[in-house]
């Protein structure tokens, strides 16, 4: 196989980020809509899709302030839901480790999920791939996925206003995470994580300032990780 | 209505806090080695703290003043089964819009 070009492993990341439009698109939607129901203005909205750019994270603040949250847990609740991407983070070092501080940086800000997910499984395909190779790579994902995001943000903002009542849309957020946390449940351990947390929120639900919300998501994560240990200990007893 | 400060606050402060996260290891740890029991962790965060947040939007929803409802615990319930069975976002989305406004023309 021919060694690619820096341009040609760019095309082949525009082409991989190209499905994520049909994701990327209805969800940016939804959080200009969402925001500005919640009384933000198009340029707070804008801000918080281009300066967070991260549709989980920018939810779970929104909620949480609408809910009349103060703002310290807000900001803690929306950072734990972007936990995950410092693990993207140390799963890309080893990978783009040696590129500039610069690209490093930018590198760093489209880190999402989308240009996560298909440039690790590209750069384990490819250990052949220069580093230079790989961060052309990466931006070829970023191109169709995150400059939609700001600009769909933008136009849910702008059209927010206009929709009916009788939309129901004080759901849509429930509905839009149930729709992202189930596929998430791939094994035992993350479904045994998911149901302390469950529980535990709502049996917390009490207390005040959603600190419910920080006990269920530490006991969450702590059921995960034991759950995990306790499983490949079995499996290693069954395999020996 | 949300506070203009927190709301300035908290989308300067997420974003720089987003960035430092991604920028953590990319930038700062390098090539040294993270223990295994911290990434057992964080890989749970996600499905830690999402179904938390919305559990109880689902059993106490706003819209109804915190009264159980039958129309948005259906659909939460269909969007869930929807996401889980078929692993696709979008699809689970849409069944469970329009389960809500099945469920609203029929009990509402």
């Amino acid at each position: 196989m021919p060694r690619p070009t820096t341009n040609s492993t760019y095309w082949q990341g525009v082409r991989d980020g190209a499905p994520f439009i049909l994701v990327i698109v209805p969800f940016s939607l939804l959080f200009g809509v969402v925001a500005t129901e919640a009384g933000l203005n198009v340029l707070e909205t804008l801000s918080f899709s281009v300066l967070v750019i991260a549709g989980a994270a920018q939810f779970t603040a929104l909620q949480l302030l609408t809910d009349g949250a103060p703002t310290v847990i807000a900001l803690i609740s929306a950072l734990a839901v972007n936990l995950r991407m410092a693990m993207y983070s140390a799963s890309l070092t080893p990978y783009i480790g040696g590129a500039s501080l610069g690209q490093r940086a930018l590198a760093a800000y489209f880190t999402v999920d989308q240009s996560y997910a298909c440039a690790i499984v590209k750069f384990e395909q490819n250990p052949g791939w220069s580093v230079p190779q790989r961060l052309a790579y990466f931006f070829g994902v970023v191109t169709p996925v995150c400059p939609l995001w700001y600009l769909f943000t933008l136009v849910g903002a702008l059209v927010g206003a206009s929709i009916p009542e009788g939309l129901a849309l004080d759901f849509a957020l429930p509905i839009t995470f149930l729709a992202m946390i189930a596929p998430m449940l791939r094994t035992p351990a993350h479904l045994a994580a998911a149901f302390v947390s469950v529980t535990l929120a709502l049996i917390f639900a009490f207390l005040p300032y959603n600190l419910g919300l920080l006990v269920a998501g530490l006991a969450g994560m702590m059921t995960g990780a034991q759950t995990e240990v306790i499983l490949a200990r079995r499996n290693e007893a069954r395999l020996s | 209505m949300i506070d203009k400060t927190s709301l300035w606050i908290v989308i300067i402060l997420l974003g720089l806090g987003s960035f430092g996260l991604r920028f953590v290891f990319t930038g700062l740890v390098g090539d040294r080695p993270l223990p295994p029991w911290l990434l057992r962790h964080l890989r749970y965060t996600a499905v830690a703290v999402l179904p938390g947040l919305v559990a109880p939007l689902v059993v106490w929803p706003a819209a109804t003043g915190g009264a159980l409802d039958a129309p948005r615990m259906i659909a939460a319930l269909v969007t869930l089964a929807a996401g889980y069975f078929l692993r696709n976002v979008i699809l689970a989305i849409v069944l469970g819009a329009l389960t809500l406004y099945g469920g609203l023309a029929v009990f509402g």
